[in-house]
C-alpha cells in the first residue's frame, strides 16, 4: 500500500514536526541524505535529536510532515488529500528494513545471542535453518561467534552492542539508525563498537548516526547536522561543522563536548 | 631510658588516630603483626541465641502434646487419610481449582490486555469487571450462581432484541460448572492484576527493539513481552493458586462435596472422629500446596533464564553438592 515517491536520496525527511503535547520537539525539519554516506547528527539533549532518528523508522509518530526511505514513503501513505498512517503490519514490514540500534541495546535477555538475531527474520518467515546460519555469520561479522548460546547478560556492555548491531543488519538493510551507541558503555568498551560501525561503511550502506563522539564524527563522518531546540543550526562537512562552525550555539555546543 | 622512649615512640605511630589511641589499648608492631595471621573474631550476637532457645522451648512444648494429647487420636487418620470418600474430595477439589487456575490464567490474560488496551470501552468494562469481583466475597459469587436459575431460567445468546438461542439453565451448568465459573469469574479478578503488574514490569525498550525489527504484534507479545512478564507473573500467580485451593473449600456451602466438605461432613456422621479429620484434610491441604510449591521453584526457573549470569542451584543439587563436598573435603565445591 505504500506509494513510491521518486528520489536519488536514501533518507528525505521533511517539514518534520512534533511536539510533546505542548513542548515542541521539532519545529520543521527537512533533511536529504544521499545513499552510502555517514551522517552524524550532534547537539545538545532534549534538542530533538533522538526524536528525528526515531521518526525515521516511525518509532515515533510526526503532527507534521513525512519520511521517505529508499522512495517509499514509511509509515503513512499519501490518500485523499490527507497523509495518513499505515496499518501496523504495514508498518512493521517497512521497519524490518531500517535497521536500528538503541542506545541500551535493548536485546531480548531471555533469549540467546542467536535467538536475539533470529528471532525477527524467522518471524517473518525465513526457515529457522537459514536464519541461525544468518546469524552466525553475523555473530563472526562482529566478532563474537564463540558467543552464540550465551544469554545478553552474561555479556560486556560492548558485546552486546555489537550483538544489537549484528541483529540489526538480519535483513541486510540499506538504512542503519544508531541512537547514541555508545553514550551507555564504560569508556573502554566504546571503541569496539565504533570499530564495528565504522567497518559497516563504505560498501552502499546509509548510516545516521545520533551522537557525542565528536572524534568519531570527524573521522567517519561525512556529512555532520548540528540540531538544537528542534532546527537544524547548522550542516555540512566535519571540517565545516565541526572545525569552523559559523553559528554561536554550534561553537557553544562544540566548546562544551570537545 | 632511651630503649622506653624509642618503644613509646614505636606505639605512637601504630595508634590509628589520636581519639582511639586513648580508649584502645597500644600494641608494639610484632605483637600486631602476630596477630594478622590469626582468623578475625566475629561479634557474637547473644540475643540472637536467647530468642532461638526460646522459640525452640515453645515448638517442642507443642510438639510434645502432639504425642502426649490422646485427644489427637493417631491412630485414625492413616486410615481416614486414604478412604474412598475423602479421595473423591480431593478429587473434586484438585478438579475445581486446576480448571478455575487454567481459566483464570487465561482469562486474566485477557483481562489486563482489554484494561490496558488504548479502546476506552474494553478498558473500562475490564475495570469495571475487575471492580465488581474484587468486592464481592466468593461465597456470595458462588450463591448468587447456585440461584442463576431462579433468576434467569433459561440462558442463552443472541443479537441484543433480535433472534436469541437459547438452554435451560440447569441442563447447561451442572453444579460443578457452576462452582469452576464462581471461583474462575472471582480469580481472573485478581489474576488480571497480577498479569497486568507483569507487563507493566517489562522494559519499554522492549516493545520498541521488537516493533524496530518489526516483529509481527502477535509474536512481539508471546515471545518477547509475556516470557519476560511471566518471571515476575508466576511467584504471585502460584501465590493465588494457593489461595484457589483453600477458597474451593467454600463450594462445600453450594452443596459440592471437595475435601473439605467431605471432611466435614464425615465429622458429622462419626463425631469421635472429628479431629482426626480435620488433620486428614490439613495433611492432604498441606501436600497439595508442597507440590504446588516445587512446581513453582522450576517454573520460576525457567523464567529465569538469562537474569542470572549463573542459574541458581536445585535442592537437588545442593544436597548432592554438599555429599560430594564432605566427602572430598573441598570446600570450594559447596
Amino acid at each position: 500500500m505504500s506509494i513510491a515517491v521518486q528520489t536519488r536520496t536514501a533518507v528525505e525527511i521533511h517539514n518534520a514536526v512534533k511536539a510533546y503535547g505542548d513542548k515542541p520537539v521539532l519545529r520543521g525539519i527537512d533533511l536529504e541524505v544521499a545513499p552510502g554516506t555517514v551522517t552524524v547528527i550532534i547537539g545538545p539533549s532534549g534538542s530533538g535529536k533522538s526524536t528525528l532518528l526515531r521518526a525515521i523508522n516511525h518509532l515515533e509518530k510526526l503532527d507534521e510532515g513525512f519520511v521517505v526511505v529508499g522512495g517509499e514513503l514509511i509509515g503513512v501513505r499519501a490518500h485523499r488529500g490527507r497523509i495518513r498512517e499505515l496499518k501496523e503490519k504495514d508498518i512493521l514490514r517497512q521497519r524490518s528494513r531500517i535497521g536500528f540500534v538503541f542506545q541500551n541495546f535493548n536485546l531480548f535477555p531471555h533469549l540467546t545471542i542467536l535467538e536475539n538475531i533470529t528471532e525477527a527474520p524467522i518471524s517473518l518467515g525465513t526457515a529457522p535453518a537459514a536464519a541461525k546460519e544468518l546469524a552466525r555469520s553475523l555473530l563472526a561479522s562482529v566478532g563474537l561467534d564463540d558467543k552464540e548460546h550465551a544469554y545478553p547478560r552474561q555479556l560486556s556492555g560492548g558485546q552486546q552492542q555489537r550483538v544489537a548491531i549484528a541483529r540489526a543488519l538480519a535483513f541486510d538493510p540499506e538504512v542503519i539508525l544508531f541512537d547514541e551507541p555508545t553514550s551507555a558503555l564504560d569508556p573502554e568498551l566504546v571503541g569496539e563498537v565504533l570499530a564495528v560501525i565504522r567497518s559497516l561503511t563504505g560498501n552502499g550502506r546509509t548510516l545516521i548516526v545520533v551522537t557525542h563522539e565528536i572524534r568519531f564524527a570527524r573521522e567517519v563522518g561525512d556529512h555532520v547536522i548540528f540540531i538544537d531546540d528542534g532546527v537544524i543550526v547548522e550542516q555540512g562537512t566535519p571540517d565545516a561543522v565541526l572545525d569552523h562552525p559559523h553559528h554561536l550555539r554550534t561553537q557553544n555546543f562544540l566548546s562544551k563536548v570537545l | 631510658m632511651t630503649n622506653t622512649i624509642r618503644e613509646l615512640d614505636q606505639r605512637i605511630r601504630l595508634a590509628p588516630s589520636s581519639t582511639q589511641a586513648e580508649s584502645t589499648p597500644l600494641l608494639d608492631r610484632a605483637e600486631l603483626a602476630r596477630l594478622g595471621t590469626r582468623r578475625v573474631a566475629r561479634l557474637s550476637h547473644p540475643g540472637q541465641w536467647i530468642a532461638a532457645a526460646l522459640v525452640l522451648v515453645l515448638v517442642l512444648n507443642f510438639a510434645q502434646t502432639l504425642f502426649t494429647n490422646p485427644s489427637w487420636e493417631w491412630a485414625k487418620v492413616p486410615t481416614w487419610l486414604f478412604s474412598p470418600a475423602i479421595l473423591t474430595g480431593l478429587q473434586l477439589t484438585l478438579l475445581a481449582t486446576a480448571i478455575s487456575a487454567v481459566v483464570s490464567f487465561v482469562g486474566g490474560i485477557v483481562v489486563a490486555l482489554a484494561r490496558m488496551s488504548a479502546n476506552p470501552v474494553l478498558s473500562t468494562v475490564s475495570w469495571f469487571y475487575v471492580w465488581v469481583f474484587r468486592s464481592l466475597p466468593l461465597i456470595l459469587v458462588l450463591l448468587f450462581l447456585f440461584n442463576l436459575g431462579n433468576l434467569y431460567p433459561a440462558i442463552g445468546i443472541g443479537i441484543p432484541f433480535g433472534p436469541q438461542l437459547q438452554v435451560g439453565t440447569y441442563t447447561l451448568l451442572t453444579p460443578l460448572a457452576l462452582g469452576v465459573i464462581g471461583l474462575s469469574l472471582s480469580e481472573i479478578a485478581y489474576s488480571s492484576e497480577v498479569v497486568r503488574a507483569g507487563l507493566l514490569s517489562v522494559d519499554q525498550g522492549q516493545h520498541e527493539a521488537a516493533k524496530a525489527l518489526g516483529i509481527p504484534r502477535r509474536r512481539q507479545f508471546t515471545r518477547i513481552v509475556l516470557p519476560q512478564a511471566l518471571r515476575s507473573i508466576v511467584p504471585s500467580y502460584v501465590n493465588q493458586i494457593v489461595g484457589l485451593i483453600k477458597a474451593s473449600s467454600l463450594l462445600f456451602y453450594v452443596s459440592l462435596l471437595d475435601l473439605f466438605g467431605v471432611a466435614q461432613n464425615l465429622g458429622s456422621t462419626y463425631p469421635t472422629d472429628v479431629i482426626p479429620l480435620l488433620v486428614v484434610a490439613t495433611i492432604w491441604y498441606l501436600v497439595l500446596t508442597s507440590v504446588i510449591s516445587v512446581i513453582q521453584f522450576y517454573i520460576e526457573r525457567f523464567y529465569a533464564r538469562g537474569v542470572f549470569r549463573v542459574l541458581p542451584l536445585t535442592p537437588f543439587q545442593k544436597v548432592r553438592r554438599a555429599i560430594a563436598s564432605a566427602f572430598t573435603n573441598d570446600r570450594s565445591v559447596a
